[in-house]
């Protein structure tokens, strides 16, 4: 039952972004949107909406690292760090940790805000850095992050994190244990992000940012004020990954620093590379199919490995199969499997060059 | 008043002087080439004017207002325009989007106009789009909106660069070797097009190798040799100045 989701979702996708009818475009979108929001008359199975509640949270935080790294084409692999602001964001300010116990909903914006002048103070210093100098620092700023969360026990519980998270609220009823609520949350963030992020794309901003990303002293002769479009890219993707922290947190009501170590970062960023770098409907389907791989084939894999008495634990071996999915790639489709038209003329380009 | 006036400008690069003291005024409405031997510090001028470097000594002002030391983008912003030697489109945005991006500084779209496409934000993109077809038009690139601008050819190139230029509606457009590489019939078109500008009311200062296109164009010409200004003049009291022919058109046999 749970394939059939990633099914629809992906064939959806792919055959909204081979049509160029802009009202089929959106028909089919609507349609798809339509069909998840009803799908739960259908299916009474709460794991399913637990996975696809993840699976949820792991897209907007590709929608954001797209922003950052696919719009403005500025490497970020510390993206998770933006992560844990916004969980954080929440298990301070939604738990008995300092007594403080606001709305879930306030602080989906509260902690966005947070995560997005975050953004902005820790891509200030970044802003003179291009491509290898910049990865470097940004994964820096990954590392730190989690590790303050940690070292900073008298606030955030230190290894053990904060735990208790209080569960939200919608027209007072509780979520209670249930993954559904958090579903139709991350549905509607998603539908948010979605609108956000394909208007930015077609704006005076998206504009500036593919300009930088192309030449960036160009962009300067045209009138461009670099530095604000950066720090607006790192501060709207980091907003992304905020909105994505609340739900991550609130659903599993309790944060440490070890969910958003280095391989978060390097998994969100393979979704896009495995997609398609700055191509939203590739964005999608690359991190529909790593969250496939992720949460429901390897488990499955280990289920029938304990069936037939095999002794191996698949899902210790994800980071092997990121590994191998990103070289087929690499090797056989470098732009993504769903590219932009830019994308594609992007790597034809420099690949041709390097083979003359 | 004029529009640009370079006073005392010199700039150095470690011990290499590439601009001495150099003084260039520009009135509104002129069309001015600048030329000199390679290496005379002809380009450092433009990156001058445009901020990419800083003067080591010198004021630039332009319509009356000091611009050295401002960051490009605000000096852009403010007027001025190039093209640039060797070519420096957006390779992989299409030739509209090219154009768009140029508009930029004539846009007043805020973070939440394109987050949001507020109606504000949607009525000017259709403005923007509009004129961008315009100017496409304009340097005669209407049929290619939609190709990507590394893939076209390379005269047409150079008019895509100089209806990016135009785009933000600039007071004066600086023209970096606008003819390099064009055939006989596009320098007939680029003359056409440069004079088209400057009847749109845009003041002119190109840097040119093509002695014959710089003669038919320009109304001044300023000869810079080892970062000094030679001469300065009417192409007529250009082409009999003795200095100019010994250190650039040669000497007489």
């Amino acid at each position: 039952m749970i394939y059939l989701y990633y099914l629809v979702t992906i064939g959806t996708v792919i055959a909204a972004s081979r049509t160029e009818r802009l009202g089929l475009k959106r028909g089919l979108y609507a349609g798809l949107g339509a069909l998840l929001l009803i799908a739960p008359l259908f299916d009474r199975n709460d794991a399913d909406y637990n996975i696809l509640a993840d699976t949820g949270i792991f897209l907007l935080l590709a929608l954001g690292l797209n922003i950052v790294v696919g719009f403005a084409g500025l490497l970020d692999l510390g993206y998770a760090a933006f992560f844990a602001i916004g969980s954080y964001s929440y298990a301070m300010l939604a738990s008995p940790q300092f007594n403080v116990h606001l709305p879930f909903w306030a602080l989906l914006f509260i902690a966005a805000a947070i995560a997005a002048i975050f953004g902005i103070l820790l891509g200030a210093p970044t802003l003179r850095l291009r491509g290898d100098y910049l990865a470097i620092v940004t994964l820096g700023f990954g590392e730190i992050v989690p590790q303050v969360f940690q070292n900073l026990t008298k606030y955030t519980g230190g290894p053990s994190g904060i735990s208790g998270l209080d569960t939200p609220n919608f027209l007072g009823h509780s979520f209670g244990v249930f993954s559904l609520p958090y579903y139709y949350v991350t549905l509607g963030l998603i539908a948010l992000g979605l609108w956000l992020a394909s208007n930015v794309r077609n704006s005076r901003l998206g504009r500036a940012w593919v300009a930088i990303r192309e030449d960036e002293l160009a962009a300067r002769h045209m009138g461009i004020n670099t530095t604000t479009a950066k720090l607006a890219a790192f501060s709207l993707g980091a907003a992304f990954s905020g909105l994505g922290g609340v739900v991550f947190a609130s659903k599993l009501s309790v944060v440490s620093p070890d969910s958003f170590q280095f391989s978060v970062s390097i998994l969100i960023l393979a979704m896009l590379v495995l997609g398609g770098m700055g191509n939203i409907p590739g964005v999608i389907v690359g991190s529909l199919i790593l969250t496939l791989v992720n949460s429901v084939l390897l488990p499955q894999a280990n289920t029938i490995a304990a069936a037939i008495h095999l002794n191996v634990d698949f899902t210790n071996v994800h980071l092997f199969i990121y590994g191998a999915i990103l070289v087929g790639i690499m090797l056989f489709k470098p732009e993504g499997l769903l590219p932009s038209r830019k994308r594609r003329a992007e790597l034809r380009t420099a690949l041709g060059k390097s083979e003359a | 008043m004029a529009l640009l006036e370079i006073a005392e400008l010199s700039k150095r690069f470690g011990g290499l002087t590439a601009v001495q003291k150099l003084g260039l005024e520009i009135e509104p409405g002129e069309i001015v080439a600048m030329i000199g031997p390679n290496g005379a510090g002809k380009s450092t001028v433009f990156n001058l004017i445009t901020g990419v470097y800083a003067p080591s000594s010198g004021r630039i002002s332009f319509a009356g207002t000091r611009i050295d030391r401002r960051p490009t983008y605000r000096i852009a912003s403010a007027g001025i325009a190039r093209t640039f030697q060797n070519i420096r489109l957006f390779a992989f945005m299409s030739a509209l989007d090219n154009v768009m991006t140029g508009e930029h500084p004539l846009m007043h779209a805020k973070l939440w106009d394109s987050l949001l496409h507020t109606p504000f934000g949607r009525n000017e993109e259709k403005r923007v789009r509009a004129r961008a077809l315009d100017l496409l038009g304009l340097v005669g690139l209407d049929g290619d909106a939609q190709t990507f601008a590394g893939s076209l050819p390379y005269g047409s190139q150079r008019r895509l660069e100089i209806a990016r230029a135009l785009a933000g509606n600039p007071k004066l457009l600086l023209l970096d070797e606008p003819a390099a590489g064009m055939n006989p019939r596009e320098k007939t078109d680029l003359l056409a097009l440069i004079r088209e500008i400057r009847a749109l009311g845009t003041t002119i200062f190109l840097i040119e190798h093509d002695m014959s296109l710089v003669m038919q164009i320009s109304e001044r010409i300023v000869v810079l040799d080892h970062g000094e200004s030679i001469a300065s003049g009417t192409p007529a009291q250009i082409r009999s100045d003795p200095a100019v022919i010994e250190a650039y058109l040669g000497a007489p046999r």
